[in-house]
């Protein structure tokens, strides 16, 4: 079950330069576990120690933010298009 | 208010829009509009509202023009080199349009200086370049329900959002808090193509005149996502979060908060 992941400039040091990754997983919990697998070091970026996602980062399943779906339960499906997206400050 | 004849040609093109005419032009005259930051994105924002002719345009920034910004920071040149910003910027803005009174604020922002600064303008720019800063910008806007366009950019990636307080999400909405020192490059060290810079800006200085003159709809509640790599540009919805510690329900921040400066990179000054 391919899922698209969009991966922000500041993550793509760990994702060999690759800003868009085709991954698996039947909810956001899964799928950032797969990633961790192929890209570790990943989660640590974009979860914080209880493994919830960071308070300057969200996570979009097509153009929802997963904290008003159901958060790292929020279910994915075939081609769903998963965004990464860390607050910047640059000006 | 009457307007000119020069003022007329000078705004033809624009008073030739059929929302905005005379009237549209009267409005943008009439507007009183402040800049955070002279800087990346603040430069292209401002040359685009200043010849639009938003009369009065107000520009904080501390720093001094430096031959490293002039890659983006297309207001400035090679001769105000050395000069304050806010002093090159209204140099050339009414080199271009004598029409527009620029007010400049050579000054840092804090919690003790914001809500008197942003008191007499109808909407703010934040241009600023690091998290304090924004946070301070994105509260204080709240308090006081003054609509803001954010815009921020790193390296290839730009984004911005327009905030009608208490209408539509704030920037705490979207994002709680500013990650903690060291976790995230924000300032000079992780380097901006200057065109990423112009396009954001450009997109504030479009909100702001959408604003002003009540046309068309603004990124509020969306955030606009662009990567200048493969020249895409994304929204997300961004509802208002009941949760939000500034604009929620029950509100666990009721004052202005000075971060403090994380960024690692000692500045030039």
């Amino acid at each position: 079950m391919p899922i698209t992941v969009r991966i922000p400039t500041p993550l793509q040091k760990i994702t060999r330069n690759k800003a868009e990754i085709k991954s698996q997983g039947s909810n956001i919990k899964e799928l950032i576990d797969n990633l961790e697998r192929d890209f570790p070091g990943l989660k640590d970026r974009i979860c914080d120690e209880k493994g919830n996602v960071r308070r300057f980062i969200n996570i979009y399943v097509n153009e929802e933010d997963v904290r008003f779906l159901k958060q790292d339960r929020t279910s994915l499906k075939d081609g769903d298009e998963v965004s990464i997206i860390p607050a910047i400050a640059g000006g | 208010m009457e307007l000119r004849d020069d003022q007329i040609e000078r705004y033809s093109r624009q008073i030739l829009l059929p929302d905005v005419g005379g009237k549209g032009q009267e409005k943008l005259l009439n507007a009183r509009v402040l800049i955070i930051g002279a800087g990346g994105l603040g430069s292209p924002a401002a040359l685009y509202l200043a010849s639009a002719g938003i009369g009065t345009l107000g520009i904080v920034d501390s720093d001094k023009v430096e031959l490293n910004n002039l890659q983006r920071q297309i207001v400035h040149s090679v001769n105000t080199v050395g000069k304050p910003k806010v002093d090159s910027a209204k140099d050339r803005l009414n080199a271009i349009n004598p029409d527009v009174k620029v007010i400049p604020y050579n000054i840092r922002l804090t919690s003790a200086n914001i809500m008197d600064i942003i008191k007499g303008y109808d909407m703010v720019v934040d241009g600023s370049d690091n998290f304090p800063t924004r946070y301070l910008v994105n509260d204080a806007c709240v308090f006081s329900n003054k609509p803001l366009s954010h815009g921020g950019i790193f390296r290839f990636d730009g984004q911005a959002i327009t905030i009608l307080p208490h209408k539509s999400a704030c920037y705490r909405c979207l994002f709680s808090e500013p990650p903690p020192a060291g976790l995230v490059p924000s300032c000079q060290e992780a380097g901006i193509l200057g065109a990423v810079a112009g396009i954001i800006g450009v997109i504030q200085a479009n909100e702001v005149l959408k604003y002003v003159l009540e046309i068309g709809g603004l990124l509020a509640g969306k955030l606009l996502v662009f990567n200048a790599l493969d020249s895409f540009f994304r929204q997300v919805k961004v509802p208002k979060d009941p949760k939000c510690p500034v604009c929620g329900e029950n509100p666990s921040i009721t004052k202005l908060i000075d971060y403090e400066q994380f960024c690692q990179l000692k500045r030039k000054e």
